[in-house]
């Protein structure tokens, strides 16, 4: 069977893992991204706090994603939780370090500007800060989901969702005449899945990034 | 609904001529200290400015004055001293409410590039609950006010802007919501030259209408000198050096620290404070050009002046006609004569009409109205005799204010050598 006939044949199967393993990156984007900048917007006024949330989510980013997984398995149990929870864990640093460059970064005359003319703290932070430091903020989801794309695939050592599922088949069956076909329609799924997000990243900065500072 | 119930404090709303204007605002000992420097970065600052007062705070950098500034709507908190504004006491307001009761402009205008020109003038209006129809029309009505088109400008970024439609719009947003006080810290410090005096012009025909307490910023003594209804030059620690209207500080400057910081040629700076329509203007023998030849063959021998100044149809100066000129000119008015090159408005300031007439070659320079017909003439001699009377004028009154600050003082002196003394002379 070569490749395209193993596609044509497991077109169902590949495609509810290949939307399980979106989904999954997808929601855990989500919890990252409202962590990550609610990390951000306590941390980024102090120089300390700043520095601990970067050291902390850069630590955490070290370990290896199939030792984290295995770590998370006994606490947790198999399946989903251990998935979410390392996604989530892995997609923080670049979304925090981020948050924190691009909040630091809002021109301080502004700041002052919109203090001046009678912003509450949280006014200013909403109506002014967090739209100045969209773009960056932006950057470093899309940043994070490239990397989650690739970690999501280690879940399915966990009996986690998605198309990591496909290319461990392949790779316990290596040998088997489908073997290769199955790490390779994995592995190219990712692929695919990480170019769409990607282009609808790049829609949804030009949606959301207001004209007035698009560059 | 929440109109009614807003319009009332807030002011009325539509034509300026409705506006809230200024309210009064005294410092009172104030004073910061920040944690950890011995000394206090703004020391018992005691000040009272009218309502409707245009006041500069002027000084070398450092000295203080945008801390002491700042201190006004709070976004520095004072270490001690009182702020009242209009009798109110705000020192311990929320100051949140103050600052939207307060403009705010500050250098290179701070508008948000995120938004619009016309959401971020709206600012304000919408924090304190305006009526969305009527923060259109304000904001519409600003735009007017500061010399924007407001079809042209209302839906552009503050990055398509130079950088004077940019203070403008700053300038916009501080008096969106009508407040009696404006601050204003170095708002024309990152603008080129030219556009930092149309911008000083602007500010003052403004002033001319809304009659605001606008309390500015700068270490610019020639900005100060223009802009000011007073001026208080301060050194470090905010001390207040001396505070008076320019012409005293020009002409009497209260000590070394103060003549140095006016700078040299204070007469010159003076020329600067008093306006063509305030000396006398004299008047010219004129004829039009519609005039028959023979009538300006009479005008000019009859003249004493030897010269006589030609008008085109609608009464603006043309030319300057000397006896002589109508004779090599074989009598034609289109080749006689020397062109007007610069005319003075009543507007402008002794400064500009002594530019026009030294370099004009024949020492002066003709006056022009509104539209720019002939009003008269101003020549060196008048100058000159105005600018002597003004100094004289200055020093007699800079003397009477300097006598009675000494019987303050002394006052006070003896007040403080009776009571507690802890208190430095300003």
């Amino acid at each position: 069977m070569n490749f395209w006939e193993y596609l044509g044949n497991r077109h169902q199967q590949l495609l509810t893992d290949a939307y399980q393993h979106a989904s999954a990156v997808f929601q855990c984007m989500v919890v990252a991204t409202l962590i990550g900048v609610l990390i951000g917007v306590v941390t980024y006024r102090s120089d300390w706090a700043g520095n601990l949330a970067t050291t902390a989510t850069s630590t955490i980013l070290t370990i290896p994603s199939l030792a984290m997984i295995g770590l998370l398995i006994p606490i947790v149990g198999l399946g989903v939780p251990p998935t979410v929870i390392a996604l989530t864990l892995y997609g923080l640093l670049p979304i925090v370090r981020n948050a924190i460059v691009g909040l630091r970064g809002v021109d301080p005359s502004l700041v002052d500007a919109a203090t001046g003319i009678g912003m509450s703290r949280v006014m200013r932070l909403v109506r002014v800060e967090l739209p100045l430091a969209w773009p960056p903020i932006l950057t470093g989801i899309r940043v994070s989901t490239q990397m989650l794309m690739g970690i999501a695939a280690i879940a399915a050592y966990a009996s986690g969702p998605g198309l990591g599922n496909v290319i461990f088949r392949g790779l316990a069956s290596l040998g088997s005449k489908n073997a290769i076909n199955q790490v390779l329609a994995g592995t190219l799924g990712i692929i695919i899945l990480a170019l769409l997000f990607d282009a609808a990243y790049v829609l949804i900065g030009r949606l959301t990034i207001p004209r007035g500072i698009r560059v | 609904m929440s109109e009614t119930s807003t319009s009332s404090s807030a002011g009325t709303s539509g034509a300026t001529s409705g506006a809230t204007s200024g309210a009064s605002i005294e410092l009172e000992n104030l004073t910061k200290r920040y944690p950890g420097s011995p000394q206090p970065a703004v020391d018992n600052v005691n000040m009272e400015i009218k309502a409707g007062e245009l006041v500069i705070f002027v000084g070398p950098s450092g000295c203080g004055k945008s801390t002491t500034l700042k201190m006004i709507n709070r976004l520095i908190e004072p270490t001690g001293g009182r702020i009242r504004i209009n009798g109110e006491d705000v020192t311990d307001m929320d100051p949140v409410k103050l600052r939207r009761k307060v403009g705010y402009a500050i250098q290179s205008a701070g508008l948000f590039p995120h938004m619009t020109v016309a959401q971020n003038i709206a600012l304000v209006p919408k924090m304190v609950g305006w009526s969305k129809s009527r923060i259109k029309s304000r904001v519409e009505e600003l735009l007017d006010l500061v010399g924007l088109d407001p079809g042209e400008f209302h839906g552009r970024y503050p990055r398509q802007l130079s950088g004077g439609q940019q203070q403008r719009v700053g300038v916009a947003r501080a008096l969106a919501a009508d407040p009696p006080v404006l601050l204003m810290d170095e708002p024309f410090g990152a603008v080129d030259p030219i556009t930092r005096d149309h911008l000083q012009d602007e500010l003052i025909r403004l002033q001319h209408e809304l009659h605001k307490t606008i309390v500015f910023v700068t270490h610019d003594f020639d900005e100060a000198i223009k802009l000011g209804d007073r001026i208080a030059v301060l050194r470090e620690r905010s001390h207040i050096a001396q505070f008076d209207t320019p012409e005293a500080i020009l002409t009497n400057p209260a000590d070394d620290f103060v003549s140095g910081f006016v700078g040299a040629g204070a007469a010159l700076k003076r020329l600067n404070l008093t306006r063509v329509r305030d000396v006398e203007i004299t008047d010219y023998p004129t004829v039009t050009v519609d005039d028959p030849l023979q009538e300006i063959f009479n005008k000019l021998r009859a003249s004493g002046t030897n010269e006589i100044l030609l008008l085109d149809k609608r009464g603006r100066p043309y030319k300057w006609l000397r006896r002589g000129d109508m004779m090599r000119a074989k009598g034609s008015l289109a080749r006689a004569g020397t062109l007007v090159h610069d005319t003075v408005t009543r507007d402008a300031t002794l400064r500009d009409a002594l530019e026009a007439v030294l370099t004009d070659n024949a020492g002066r320079v003709a006056v022009t109205g509104r539209r720019g017909e002939y009003d008269g003439v101003v020549d060196m001699e008048t100058l000159m005799n105005s600018v002597h009377e003004l100094l004289d004028a200055d020093r007699l009154e800079a003397m009477e204010h300097q006598h009675e600050l000494q019987e303050t003082r002394a006052t006070q002196t003896h007040a403080e050598q009776e009571g507690d003394g802890g208190e430095t002379r300003a």
